[in-house]
């Protein structure tokens, strides 16, 4: 089991000012698979992913491949292999949809590979391919969740780091993001998905933890908790 | 009236001679604006000090200079003043803006103030140490003067007259533009610089080192601002601690016309600004039957940044593309 760890959290908390937002928060992904951090608005889950890649101030350990990355800043940890596609996307509006693409690969050097690369992310987005010279900001909601994560999956990530990635979106855009990130897996690609659509989330994820005002307090297979009477009241309602 | 007229070609060689100079200063100000919204007012006097820095290396070369050909003591001292002034900028980002991040914008700014007066009481002191005053007279490297014929293209035209040195000037300040042009909107590290501009937060998810491009955006800024302050001096021969005052003030006026943070808007505001108070200075007298003399030429210029930021604060190329986020 240990050589499949890829990144974990031990007793974790972080704190906004004063203002504590993680209370000891523990939390394990493995490799290969997609683990989601369900809970509702302020529960905690942006400030988790913020905490992994170096965003806020935290103590305790947080791990990835064995090496202790908890004091690093976020262009280390992206160098190291942590893709984070931020909530609300977060597509430069004023750069075009190829040059997005290509800061997301700012960390390789050869060019050959960025192409290889990008061809890659057609794949999984070929609407993305129609609309390389357009402007970011004037992309569909859609479109931008699309290239936020064609964005991360460019600097070729061991991890990727969702954070609400249904925000805002039709059903039917939400059901083609999900059937991706499902494919995005099972091509190999571990992923850990911060959702308060927890229904959609459970349903495609391995396991998965339920997060309440900063403290983990369930955590289990995702069938399991998609069964469990506590999460069923208090987020598939 | 006719004079007006005839008198456009010597009005444009000079308004352009002029405008090329706030052009890439204005350059300065905008990039830093574009990247931490910094109105880094101690960049006037880091054109200043260039303008110091170089005419020193030239006076300092002496006899070995006198050896070189012109144009690679022109080179030379252009790099050589360009890295010193921008690593002076890469400097002043460190010590007097960095630390001040987080802090409200009214603070920086007076800390920009404070390090603009350093640096002209610092060159005052060395100039006077130096040279026994304050005031400079370089020598000129390139001494040639050129008649543009504009009176046999049409009649009513008169001649310009164009110093070797204004080519030059003229010649270097364009090259530099667009070679940072290419800079920000071909390279990798020019999209770096555009991404951060934007979105630092997400930029730092992308691997970029914030840190890093806003020191490179000083350093670009700066060692362009002080080549040309080098140009400046061998353009008007006379220089002192505070030609940075004035010239900074317009060169900002200047971004501001071309959209503050838009580097193609602040070349173009630059050449604009550069031309227009040009004319100013050598029709206003009779335009107004004498009322205001050519003096007032700082005035119109001031006006214009007035009438800017009430009219069209955005600036003359403002950003456009609506943001979605
Ligand atoms: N930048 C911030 N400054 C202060 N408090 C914050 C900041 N960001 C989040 N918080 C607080 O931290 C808590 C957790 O927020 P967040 O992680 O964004 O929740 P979630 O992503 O689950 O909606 C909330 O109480 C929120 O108000
Ligand atoms: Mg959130």
């Amino acid at each position: 089991m240990s050589e499949r760890l890829l990144l974990q959290m031990q007793q974790v908390s972080a704190y906004y000012d004063q203002i504590q937002a993680l209370d000891t928060i523990s939390l394990e992904v493995n490799l290969g698979e997609i683990v989601t951090l369900v809970g509702s608005n302020g529960a905690g889950k942006s400030t988790t992913l913020k905490a992994i890649c170096g965003q806020v101030k935290t103590t305790g350990t947080i791990s990835f491949l064995g090496k202790d990355i908890t004091r690093l800043p976020p262009h280390q940890t992206a160098k190291l292999g942590i893709a984070h596609v931020p909530e609300g996307r977060r597509i430069f509006p004023r750069l075009t949809v190829k040059e997005n693409l290509e800061m997301g690969a700012f960390q390789l050097k050869n060019k050959k590979e960025i192409e290889e690369q990008m061809e890659i992310v057609f794949q999984y987005f070929p609407r993305i391919k129609e609309r390389l010279h357009q402007k970011g900001g004037t992309m569909s909601g859609g479109e931008q969740q699309m290239l936020a994560i064609g964005r991360a999956l460019m600097s070729k990530p061991s991890i990727l780091l969702l954070d609400e990635p249904s925000m805002g979106l039709a059903p039917i855009i939400v059901e083609q993001i999900f059937e991706i990130i499902q494919e995005l897996n099972q091509t190999g690609m571990t992923i850990l998905l911060v959702e308060q659509n927890a229904y959609q989330a459970l349903t495609i994820a391995h396991r998965g933890y339920v997060i309440q005002t900063g403290k983990i307090i369930l955590a289990d297979q995702a069938e399991s908790l998609l069964e469990n009477k506590q999460v069923t009241e208090a987020y598939l309602a | 009236m006719s004079h007006i007229f005839s008198a456009l070609p010597q009005v444009l060689v000079d308004g352009l001679t002029l405008g090329a100079i706030y052009a890439v200063v204005a350059l300065g100000y905008t990039m830093v604006y574009g990247i931490l919204e910094l109105i880094n007012f101690a960049h006037g006097e880091v054109f200043m000090t260039g303008a110091f820095i170089g005419t020193g290396l030239l006076l300092s070369m002496g006899a070995f200079g006198s050896a070189l050909p012109a144009w690679i003591t022109l080179i030379l001292i252009l790099i050589l003043t360009a890295l010193l002034t921008g690593l002076l900028g890469m400097g002043i980002e460190k010590l007097a803006y960095r630390p001040l991040r987080k802090a409200p914008k009214l603070i920086p700014l007076i800390s920009a103030i404070g390090i603009s007066f350093i640096l002209q009481d610092l060159v005052r002191f060395l100039a006077e140490w130096k040279t026994g005053n304050y005031i400079v007279t370089g020598t000129t490297l390139f001494e040639g003067k050129l008649t543009i014929p504009f009176s046999s293209i049409i009649g009513t035209f008169q001649n310009a007259t164009i110093k070797t040195n204004t080519l030059i000037l003229i010649g270097i300040t364009i090259a530099i533009m667009f070679m940072l042009d290419i800079f920000v909107n071909r390279t990798k590290w020019g999209t770096a610089m555009r991404a951060v501009a934007q979105d630092q937060e997400t930029a730092s998810l992308m691997s970029i080192n914030v840190n890093k491009v806003i020191s490179l955006t000083f350093f670009i800024g700066s060692a362009i601002g002080g080549a040309t302050g080098f140009l400046f001096a061998q353009q008007y021969a006379t220089i002192d601690p505070y030609i940075g005052f004035i010239l900074g003030l317009k060169a900002f006026t200047a971004a501001v016309l071309g959209g503050i943070g838009n580097i193609r808007g602040a070349m173009f505001g630059g050449l604009l600004l550069g031309v227009l108070e040009v004319f100013a200075a050598a029709n206003l007298s009779t335009l107004t039957s004498g009322v205001f003399g050519s003096e007032y030429k700082d005035v119109f210029a001031f006006a214009i940044l007035i009438l800017v930021l009430i009219f069209k604060p955005e600036g003359l190329f403002g950003k456009s593309a609506k943001e979605k986020v």
